[in-house]
């Protein structure tokens, strides 16, 4: 006994070292997805995010079919990355509203001149007001709204190709 | 030499395309007393994009807009917690730096009691030996 208990502060120097080796080998960046899937979108009311436009709000979200809101901004590089999938979704039939964080109208104009417009509306939330509202905690995200203005199901970061299926399928499983 | 300084700082200086920022980013309230109440909260919400970093001390511009967030809603009558509540529920406990006791949580509370307990169990031994 006398023995054994001689190796336990070693044993717990061990232990120690292997937490912390698996502690600061450990991304600390956490991913936070919104809490507000499955529940009710939030009421809100944005402006066009170009001028003369229609702008967005949460009643036009609600209107039967899914539709999927994407959350992006001209000044995001990963927003640009997703741009052509966006463009394969709208070829694909789906309805993709947007909401432009902390943005320019003549800048967000020359951000769809140059890399195409997938949105049927666009709404402008120049401090991030809806954003916040809705839980999302950064640029591209992409929600999943169903015909009765609820939250389905959120995509965090550019759609890459890959995911494209998976979003169909999402909102073919929103109808 | 001054001219390549002045051109280097022109390009480190992130805010040349950004957007003006909301009103209330970094404007105290008129009122000390809400401003109080707004900075103390500002202080326990994490910022989402910097995650280490409280709102109050970062420097990210979604951080200066849910400053400005938190001092409208303090401004417009809403009590610290019932703002902390609405962050919570839109972004979970992890956006508030104050973790409530939960399933998840209990062991930061009970382990300092346990592990006293278990030195004190340890310890007794010796104690009494000496005696």
């Amino acid at each position: 006994m006398k023995r054994a208990i001689i190796w336990a502060p070693l044993l717990v120097f061990a232990i120690f070292v292997a937490m912390f080796a698996f502690g600061l080998n450990r991304s600390p960046e956490q991913v936070i997805s919104s809490r507000l899937v499955g529940q009710k979108l939030p009421d809100f009311a944005l402006p066009g995010a170009l001028p003369g436009q229609p702008g967005l709000a949460s009643a036009d979200l609600a209107k039967g079919k899914p539709r999927l809101l994407n959350i992006f901004a001209s000044w995001c590089v990963p927003c640009v990355a997703e741009a052509p999938q966006l463009m394969a979704l709208k070829q694909a039939g789906v309805q993709i509203d947007a909401i432009a964080i902390r943005d320019r109208p003549e800048d967000v104009a020359n951000f769809l001149k140059r890399w195409g417009n997938p949105y049927a509306r666009i709404g402008g939330d120049k401090q991030s007001r809806v954003q916040i509202a809705l839980g999302s905690s950064g640029v591209p995200e992409s929600f999943i709204i169903d015909g009765r203005g609820v939250i389905r199901h959120q995509h965090i970061g550019d759609i890459r190709p890959e995911d494209v299926p998976a979003i169909i399928a999402a909102l073919e499983a929103a109808r | 030499m001054k001219a390549a300084f002045f051109l280097l700082l022109a390009l480190a200086s992130p805010t040349l395309a950004d957007m003006p920022k909301a009103a209330l980013a970094d404007t105290q309230l008129a009122d000390p007393k809400l401003e109080a109440e707004a900075s103390a909260l500002m202080h326990r919400l994490r910022c989402l994009v910097c995650q280490g970093q409280s709102i109050a001390d970062s420097d990210a511009d979604m951080a200066g807009d849910m400053r400005a967030l938190v001092r409208e809603k303090i401004q417009a009558g809403e009590t610290p917690d019932e703002v902390r509540a609405w962050l919570i529920q839109r972004y979970g406990n992890w956006v508030s730096f104050d973790p409530p006791l939960d399933r998840s949580t209990w062991p930061l509370w009970a382990a300092p009691a346990l592990l006293l307990l278990a030195g004190i169990w340890l310890a007794r031994g010796r104690f009494r030996r000496r005696r």
